[in-house]
């Protein structure tokens, strides 16, 4: 209300003339003068609410017009809920991966513990002298056998240990995805914190002091580097430029001269 | 036959260390980005270096351009090991003169095959 004072005086010299009509026992007259009055004060109003309003609306449109908003809500979010339930895959496919491989060797363990308990009390026996030939050829025969396929148990045993090696891969790779995501959601957070400064009219901190401005702005700024790179490819999100095996890797190497 | 293990994730490293052991390098150290790398590989007579491309600070292709550009490291082996798959990415790490490139998510077998083509180039190179 840039023109606050004019329009008090007006209101003022209303005031008066109405206080005047009365006291004069103009009844009609004094109606008309606060008719004119109460049709001011309405005016004011309007005039306000008629510039909130505008303003909202330009908020509004500011907001929508926003490219970085727009492609966070049409591409951005879809892609963030696609590589979550990518992670849930990933990690889904590593458990049961490492639950199988503890599954197949726990076995082959519990019956080489088994049959090393045998061949011990066996042994013992023969040690005590305790052993008769034909009790003895047995036991070399059986010990025959367990020399050779313990050796093939064990290494069953290391290829499963293997996998469950290899099945920890889901930890980086979802790790990655994981930080992409986090940088989306408190971009978005940020977006919403100006929504509602601009919905409320108040001036709130757009994001918290200066110090956290700066750490922000040091985080952003790696963030931003690191989505500059493609990391990890989730199936159906591909991107265009990106070759999809190892061994699409080892061509293009060696077209290079690899 | 020292080898250095550069990635962000630690689950990464140990599982390339263990495949490493399991291959017969028992030698390894390793650090989680290129600026802890750097001086590691400068003072520390490394004979081979396995890196991934993503980490914070200093990256991967980074780390393999310091290693071109000293004189003391320039011919010291690079594998890289990442999830980044973008064909000018390959392109680029080729051209800074990396030695074997892997994409996660990879096997035991493909890192036993890229080194020992990688030491294979090598051994011929100086026949």
């Amino acid at each position: 209300m840039a023109n606050n004072s004019e329009v008090d005086n007006e209101t003022l010299e209303r005031a008066r003339e109405y206080v005047k009509q009365l006291e004069l026992g103009d009844a009609k007259q004094a109606d008309l003068v606060l008719g004119e009055l109460t049709a001011l004060r309405e005016s004011q109003l309007f005039n306000e609410l008629g510039r909130l309003t505008r303003d909202f609306h330009e908020a509004i449109n500011a907001f929508n017009s926003d490219d970085r908003m727009a492609s966070m809500a049409s591409d951005e979010m879809p892609d963030a809920r696609e590589r979550l339930t990518y992670v849930i895959t990933k990690t889904d496919a590593a458990a049961h991966t490492t639950l199988n491989a503890v599954e197949t060797a726990l076995p082959i363990c519990e019956s080489l513990d088994k049959t090393l308990a045998d061949l011990n009390e066996a042994w013992e026996k023969f040690l005590s002298k305790e052993m008769g030939v034909s009790e003895f050829r047995a036991l070399s025969a059986t010990m025959k056998d367990f020399f050779s396929s313990s050796n093939g148990d064990l290494t069953a045993v290391k290829s499963n240990l293997t996998e469950i090696l290899m099945a920890q891969d889901f930890q980086d790779i979802t790790g990655q995805i994981i930080k992409r995501v986090i940088t989306l959601v408190s971009e978005v957070e940020k977006s919403l914190v100006e929504l509602v400064r601009l919905g409320s009219g108040l001036s709130l901190p757009a994001a918290g002091s200066d110090t956290e401005k700066d750490k922000e702005k040091d985080a952003e700024k790696s963030a931003k580097a690191a989505a500059e790179l493609e990391g990890p490819q989730v199936p159906g999100l591909e991107s265009d430029s990106i070759v999809n095996s190892q061994d699409d890797v080892d061509d293009l190497l060696s077209s290079l001269g690899f | 036959m020292k080898i250095l293990v550069v990635d962000d994730f630690s689950t990464m490293r140990r599982i390339i260390k263990n495949l490493l052991r399991d291959l017969g390098f028992t030698n390894t150290t390793d650090a989680d980005d290129g600026s802890t790398a750097l001086p590691m590989l400068q003072g520390g007579n490394f004979d081979f270096l396995v890196t991934d491309w993503n980490m914070p600070g200093m990256t991967g292709i980074d780390l393999l351009k310091a290693v071109r550009a000293d004189p003391s490291l320039q011919s010291l082996p690079v594998l890289m090991v990442t999830a980044e798959q973008k064909r000018e990415q390959i392109v680029e790490a080729a051209q800074a003169g990396v030695n074997g490139y892997i994409v996660k998510p990879f096997t035991a077998v493909t890192l036993k095959e890229k080194i020992d083509k990688i030491f294979e180039r090598i051994e011929s190179e100086k026949a």
